[in-house]
């Protein structure tokens, strides 16, 4: 089951074409990333799913059917260009915030405590927002996107602002939530958090979709087809195989470490099975895959 | 268009003004000054009457004067048995003196006229001092008549003592015959339209000042996943509205309230009419410099006619006719400023997108102070049917009776109205796009531009 699906959607800006065609499909459950240099058309489609902006084209279906004004209740949007009433007091603007949602006055408080005492700020209740930090009303913006409990959380850069004790408690919330069943888009530019939090993405590059699906297939698709053993000796080992050429053999910690050059579509276990034919002291053996940074420099320099 | 939305967003916006101190302290200030302005000079033509008999001490050379001098309510003459000026003068400088005022009038000139004196303590006021000099002009006149030996003299001149009394009747439809002071209808005319034009204008800018901040502190992306861009802005332009509203009915019923509480105390009189006219009369004074046939009136004395002619103006048709036209103008100028607003990162850079807007609120005053005086030229008529203008200038016409036909006014309304659901209809348009652009300084062709996106 799909929370959201896009297809063909097209949006013009003038003469400008911001969204070229795009489809995407973004599993119920899971935490989906959505990548891209910027500018490439990431928030233009964000906005269209957040019923913001209205495509030329294309259809969009959320949880199976086409999209409809009510579904925003459904769903916590925490934009990239993001902000709170200066003058209005932490608590009632957060109350405000979730009404708008649907919420009634009595749920959005009951839970807005709850979440207050979770991120350790009840004295905050009664402040106006231009008495706290940076960090403390990312905080605050974070708890008001997904107090609701949206179905679909999207979240553009959601760690900007933070400091690494806070991108933790907020990483973990997120990761949390998604086990809860909550389907998360998630845009951002830390490929180390794509690597570590998303199960599939989807990259954009000047409007147009250049590739989708899950993070560990894409990586692997987009590897070099190398594998690197370490092992014990001296001297480099007599390694002979079919299904792979050493590429180097060098000295490493007191032992020896040689990158394998491995025949496309290969099993790991018949790697293995000729190294250790070779040698029988194998400290570790793996296969390389390429990062994802790597693979999105490689694809949005277009190489 | 989801009302529960629009509510909560108009509510915010309601809210966070009332709330603020502000508005409180002009809501609760503003009538008090405005009682002020209307008790005060009742005040003082109370006090007028009370005050305390000037007296004067005359020395007439000429000794044609003393059978001329009339004791007022406010001058008490004694004629001097002494000619000595310095005694006399010295007298008046004395604390516990009993003169005020000493007049000497000079013996008569080769012409057979006369010259006054005064010598006060105090600086003299201008009644006393043209009564006495009246006194001076009356009995020259009378002893040069006296000279040319007129028979019958006296009743001659019995027979020329007269004033033209002027008595102006408007004649409504039913023939029925009204007083009616023409001054009174353009000072009402030239309030009104003033105020119209500060109010719309003064909340216009709020709005757009608030589309603006929305803007600049980012939230508005937020608020639009929730809310349609259209339900924002109408939230926030009726939000206002409805300040607005409020803070008039306040000053309207705290004004009334204050006077009425400060008049019973201070004796002024309860009837409501009394009040109503002395109220008018202060905006009279209030704004003679502005409107200079207005100001002849308060020095003339006219209270009864301009009380007869109050009590005849329809105040609830006119103060209806300021609420109707006051928030469909507002409404109207408020989705443009509104557009504007959402064109712009910070209010520094609005004056030139805010011209296009003003120039039809500026040019309405404009119109506004050839209609107050001519309320039934073409210009006026014209001007008064059509948007953008007619705030002001219908405003300006409504308080002369019977020179608004009803299809005027309803032509009117009707085309404000119309106008209005255009223009927010484009202002919607306009704000969806402009309150998601960053960076780049928007001009109005930009503006056209986003009504297609």
């Amino acid at each position: 089951m799909n929370t959201i699906v896009c297809s063909d959607v097209v949006k013009k800006f003038g003469a400008y074409t911001a969204l070229n065609s795009v489809s995407i499909e973004v599993p119920e459950g899971k935490i989906f990333g959505l990548l891209g240099p910027n500018g490439a058309g990431k928030t233009t489609l964000i906005r269209i799913i957040n019923q913001i902006s209205i495509p030329d084209s294309g259809v969009i279906l959320f949880n199976g059917r086409p999209l409809k004004r009510e579904d925003v209740y459904n769903i916590g949007y925490l934009p990239e260009e993001r902000g709170l009433y200066r003058k209005m007091k932490v608590g009632e603007q957060a109350v405000y915030l979730a009404r708008l949602k649907g919420l009634s006055t009595s749920d959005a408080t009951r839970e807005l405590k709850i979440w207050f005492i979770k991120f350790g700020i009840q004295d905050w209740w009664g402040k106006k927002v231009e008495e706290l930090s940076k960090g403390m009303a990312q905080k605050v913006q974070f708890i008001t996107t997904v107090l609701h409990r949206p179905k679909l959380l999207i979240l553009d850069e959601p760690f900007s602002g933070f400091d690494p004790v806070n991108v933790q408690l907020v990483r973990d919330e997120i990761i949390r939530m998604r086990d809860e069943g909550t389907t998360i888009m998630l845009s951002t530019h830390n490929m180390e958090s794509v690597e570590t939090m998303c199960d599939n993405i989807a990259l954009i590059n000047k409007s147009n979709l250049v590739v989708a699906g899950g993070v560990d297939h894409i990586r692997r698709e987009h590897g070099n087809n190398q594998m690197e053993v370490v092992y014990r000796g001296d001297a480099p080992a007599a390694f002979s195989s079919e299904v792979f050429s050493v590429a180097f053999d060098e000295e490493y910690k007191g032992g020896r470490r040689a990158l394998l050059d491995v025949v496309k579509g290969t099993a790991s276990g018949r790697v293995l099975l000729d190294l250790v034919a070779a040698t029988e002291e194998i400290i570790s053996f793996s296969e390389l895959i390429p990062s994802m940074n790597d693979i999105f420099i490689k694809l949005v320099k277009g190489e | 268009m989801n009302i529960g939305r629009i509510n909560l967003v108009l509510g915010r916006e309601f809210a966070i003004r009332v709330k603020k101190k502000s508005f409180i302290l002009t809501t609760i200030l503003t009538p008090i000054f405005f009682a002020a302005l209307m008790i005060v000079p009742s005040l003082i033509m109370l006090n007028d009457n009370g005050d305390k008999r000037q007296s004067v001490v005359v020395v007439d050379k000429s000794g044609i004067v003393v059978p001329y001098l009339k004791d007022s309510e406010n001058i008490k003459y004694t004629v001097s048995d002494t000619d000595n000026l310095e005694v006399l003068k010295s007298d008046l400088r004395q604390e516990n003196s009993d003169a005020d005022i000493l007049a000497v009038f000079s013996e008569l000139d080769e012409n057979n006229n006369l010259s006054l004196a005064t010598y006060s303590v105090k600086q003299i006021n201008g009644d006393a001092k043209n009564a006495i000099s009246h006194c001076g002009d009356d009995a020259v006149q009378a002893y040069k008549l006296s000279k040319y030996d007129i028979a019958n003299l006296d009743a001659i001149m019995a027979d020329l003592k007269y004033k033209v009394k002027v008595n102006t009747y408007m004649i409504s439809e039913e023939g029925e015959e009204k007083e009616n002071s023409n001054e009174i209808s353009m000072a009402l005319s030239y309030i009104m339209a003033s105020m119209i034009y500060i109010f719309v204008f003064m909340f216009g800018n709020m709005v757009m000042q608030s589309v603006i901040q929305e803007k600049s502190n980012r939230i508005v992306e937020v608020i639009i996943s929730s809310v349609k861009p259209f339900e924002l802005m109408i939230g926030k332009i009726f939000g206002v509205a409805c300040v607005a509203v409020v803070q008039f009915l306040i000053w309207i019923v705290l004004t009334f309230g204050i006077v009425s509480v400060v008049s019973v105390a201070s004796g002024i009189g309860s009837d409501p009419e009394q009040m109503v006219a002395a109220a008018d009369a202060t905006q009279i004074i209030a704004s003679g410099d502005m409107a200079n046939p207005v100001a002849d009136i308060t020095s003339s004395g006219m209270m009864s006619t301009i009380s007869s002619t109050l009590g005849n103006i329809n105040f609830p048709f006119i103060i209806g006719c300021f609420l109707i036209y006051f928030v469909l103008g507002y409404l109207l100028f408020a989705s443009m400023f509104a557009a504007v607003g959402s064109a712009v990162d910070n209010e520094a850079d609005t004056s030139q997108l805010t011209l296009p807007v003003t120039i039809p609120l500026i040019l309405g005053l404009f119109i506004m102070l050839h209609t107050f005086q001519h309320p039934e030229s073409s210009l006026s008529v014209w001007a008064s049917i059509i948007p953008w203008t007619s705030p002001m200038v219908m405003l300006a016409r409504i308080p002369f009776e019977n020179v608004v036909p009803m299809w005027q006014l309803l032509l009117s309304i009707f085309l404000l109205l119309v106008t209005f659901v255009g223009t927010v209809y484009l202002a919607g348009k306009i704000y969806r796009t402009g309150i998601l652009m960053y960076g780049k300084k928007a001009t109005w062709k930009d503006l056209m531009k986003w009504l297609k996106f």
